[in-house]
């Protein structure tokens, strides 16, 4: 049974205001930029994502920010974004800063049935307030707690139509997990091929997790910090 | 690279061993993988799912897809290999990470570093700061003796937010070189043109000497 989508509107039109949402990508480098763009035109509001970074103010989900579509951000780094700073100092944004591989282990965890998780990062500082401390051989950890989202929103570089997907360089990411982690994952891809024409043994995510399927377009993969050598 | 910056990056240069697996935090700890000798085979690890970091594109060559933690375009060496965020912090909690070179706004007496957070002003977040310096094997940090405005930032506590507890090997400033050790905070090394005299009066911080460090002041 194909699993592929006719467009990105059809794809998220039943992710309702209020929703929680698993976002691939670092920075700007494997953002599903389709699907976060229909979600713009669907003016879905009050939204929790769950995402390493915010996008910056003209891409990515920097425009869901702006159009304060986003009432909570889970995320490990936030500061490329102005936007941001206003909504969160004007308290119309709720922000939960999580440590990154804390971060990508609850949303594992979250995909794997697995409620909590021990430990040792952030222990001593202000990540650790209000959770459970045990000692393991002589050493302390936290408890950390799984991430679901009601919908993922993944990018892969190809998917086939049982959306089983491959994804390219470092553009994987927080990809994988977040496919795993949602009730409803929507992938999009640059390409989408026959069932059976990718290779079993270099598929990424199996489309166990992958409930849709779309085909992007018109990609604009921006570059956030271009560094070149001189030869 | 002002002259103080110089000198940090070329002595923890130092620290990279033939064969390590290394991870280098962003800003100027990013600056040390240009100075690597070229019969020094590491890998660099990149927290966004990249182990063989290689040195930035040619123009042309750069790709939207392949990028290091500090969002900049790079390239990947022979031999590397692309996972997913979850099993990149697998290898630095796994204690698989050999070596964390890392930048500091404090370090105290106890090896405690704040380097994420200044109260008061926009926080952006710690990345993975914190999963670096409680995972990786060693963690040797990087940092200017003293602020802008000449207060030590080798502290005897940190008065910023944590970024780890007890958790930093070695500090290296322009003035000096520090191992955190059982019995505290040791001055091993003073850095080219730098007097004890001058760690003493500038580091906040109670540390040791070492006995060769003495000798070599009163010569």
């Amino acid at each position: 049974m194909s699993k592929v989508y006719n467009s990105t509107a059809e794809a998220v039109r039943d992710i309702r205001d209020g929703s929680t949402l698993i976002v691939g990508g670092f920075g700007l480098c494997g953002i599903p930029e389709n699907l976060i763009q229909a979600l713009v035109e669907q003016r879905t509001r009050d939204l929790t994502v769950v995402s390493n970074n915010c996008g910056v103010d003209d891409w990515g989900l920097g425009l869901l920010l702006a159009a304060k579509q986003i009432r909570k951000m889970v995320s490990s780094y936030v500061g490329e974004n102005k936007a941001f700073e206003r909504q969160y100092l004007s308290g119309e944004l709720e922000v939960e800063l999580v440590p990154q591989g804390t971060l990508a282990e609850r949303i594992r965890a979250g995909g794997a049935g697995i409620p909590g998780f021990y430990t040792p990062t952030g222990v001593g500082t202000v990540v650790a307030d209000g959770k459970e401390h045990k000692d393991f051989d002589g050493r302390t950890y936290l408890l950390e707690k799984a991430i679901t989202g009601d919908f993922a929103l993944v990018k892969a570089w190809k998917a086939d139509t049982l959306g089983n997907l491959v994804f390219r360089k470092t553009s994987r990411n927080f990809n994988p997990i977040a496919a795993a982690a949602g009730r409803i994952t929507i992938a999009e891809a640059e390409e989408i091929v026959p069932a059976g024409t990718l290779d079993p043994d270099s598929i990424h995510t199996p489309g166990v997790y992958v409930q849709r399927v779309v085909q992007g377009t018109g990609y604009q993969k921006r570059i956030e910090r271009l560094t070149v050598r001189s030869i | 690279m002002n002259d103080n910056r110089s000198v940090i990056v070329m002595r923890a240069v130092q620290e990279i061993q033939d064969g390590m697996v290394v991870n280098l935090g962003i800003g100027l700890p990013t600056m040390v993988a240009n100075y690597i000798p070229e019969n020094v085979n590491v890998m660099l690890h990149s927290e966004n799912g990249l182990l063989g970091i290689g040195p930035y594109p040619v123009t042309g060559e750069e790709d939207p897809d392949l990028i290091n933690a500090g969002k900049e375009t790079i390239t990947a060496i022979s031999g590397s290999s692309f996972f997913d965020s979850a099993e990149s912090f697998s290898m630095i909690r796994g204690g698989h990470i050999g070596l964390a070179i890392l930048g500091g706004m404090e370090v105290s007496e106890t090896g405690d570093l704040a380097n994420w957070m200044i109260p008061g002003k926009m926080v952006k977040g710690m990345g993975g700061a914190m999963d670096l310096v409680s995972g990786a094997q060693r963690v040797v940090v990087i940092m200017e003796h003293v602020n802008k405005h000449g207060e030590s930032k080798v502290k005897r506590a940190c008065t910023l937010p944590l970024t780890g507890q007890r958790v930093v090997d070695r500090l290296i400033t322009d003035l000096a070189v520090f191992d955190f050790t059982k019995d505290g905070m040791v001055l091993v090394e003073l850095q080219p043109g730098a007097t004890l005299e001058e760690v003493r009066s500038k580091t906040d911080a109670s540390f040791k000497t070492t006995t060769e460090l003495e000798r070599g002041v009163t010569c």
